[in-house]
């Protein structure tokens, strides 16, 4: 976090800056820390349906009278310390996404807790980056996509969060404007119905993609959605826990002892 | 519902102050910029695109890619 400092614009006055900075610092932290305990779970959970998967997938390829892939990264490494790396940079990526929202959101809607702002917004978040665009493109385990539409898939998956931000935001910004006439009851309402329209409109409208082999054990691929969906919500909820206490610390006054003694 | 002196929402007593948004801003593209780049090495990297030949970081992150929820194989 040294550094921080020489980031301030000299337009703007440097605590809030240092603030922002801190505090970006610190939802990638938890981030972080997030990702080992997400990392955790993915190891038990997850990584049995992974490898009955690629049995699976193996079993196709023999039968088609395919040579197996050749493992330039073993699978041990891959189930291990692949895994942990990955869970890591995702954590830190959106641990740095979500503190930034944080910093934006914070004192502009309504009085809340730094707190109860972190875990409404990792709610927030969850929902936005992970529930909407996996409803339309849910996690798939190896053994399912098609080498020649990786290109499209990949485009959907990111197209689809990008519109699911959209919609969030729009909902957020409407909800915000009318609690000036409707109240923050009723706005909230509104802004809640028109983000479930927006989300039909845009799952309706993305092209579906479904590549699952017919003869592809179903529980198998249920277990495996059940732990990638567990995983992040073990995730999300560890980075709204964590990251509030720390927000709260950037955000206390630094007179904090002299303020209760006036 | 009183809120007479409110300058924010209404129905909620008197808002925390906000981080001014110029101060926010810099920092804001400085976080999206590094989670976009850490975004795309674990799930797009030697997929759908490459910056890097041959396929290691795809078989290192695989697991990790598939149980995220990206698109891979
Ligand atoms: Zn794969």
């Amino acid at each position: 976090m040294t550094g921080v400092t020489f980031w301030a614009s000299p337009a703007t006055d440097g605590g809030s800056s240092l603030m922002a900075g801190r505090l970006l610092a610190r939802g990638m932290v938890a981030g972080v820390i997030a990702a080992c305990l997400a990392f955790l779970f993915a190891r038990i959970f997850g990584e049995p349906q992974v490898n009955l998967a690629i049995a699976f997938e193996a079993a196709q390829d023999a039968t088609a009278g395919m040579a197996p892939e050749p493992e330039l990264v073993s699978r041990a490494v891959q189930a291990t310390f692949g895994l942990l790396v990955a869970s890591l940079m995702y954590g830190a990526a959106y641990g740095g996404i979500y503190a930034v929202v944080f910093a934006f959101a914070y004192g502009r809607m309504g009085r809340i807790s730094p707190r109860a702002l972190a875990l409404l917004l990792a709610g927030a978040g969850f929902l936005t980056f992970v529930l909407i665009p996996g409803l339309k493109y849910p996690p798939n385990p190896p053994g399912i996509g098609h080498p020649d539409t990786i290109q499209l898939r990949t485009a959907t998956y990111f197209e689809v969060i990008a519109l699911s931000v959209c919609v969030m935001a729009i909902a957020i910004l409407v909800g915000r404007r009318l609690a000036l006439r409707l109240g923050a009851w009723n706005a909230t309402l509104c802004g809640v119905g028109l983000f479930v329209v927006l989300t039909a409109l845009m799952q309706a409208t993305a092209p579906d993609i479904n590549e699952v082999p017919a003869n592809f054990p179903a529980v198998v691929l249920w277990r495996f959605r059940e732990a990638a969906i567990g995983m992040q919500i073990v995730l999300w909820s560890a980075l709204g826990l964590i990251f509030g206490p720390l927000a709260a610390a950037v955000l206390a006054p630094k007179t904090g002892g002299r303020r209760l003694a006036r | 519902m009183s809120h007479s002196l409110s300058s924010s929402i209404p129905g909620f007593a008197p808002a925390p102050a906000a981080i001014p948004v110029r101060a926010v801003l810099p920092w804001a593209a400085f976080g999206v910029v590094l989670a976009l780049a850490l975004l795309y090495f674990v799930g797009a990297e030697q997929g759908a695109t490459s910056l890097i030949s041959g396929h290691a970081v795809h078989e290192f992150v695989h697991d990790g890619r598939h149980l995220l929820g990206f698109p891979c194989h």
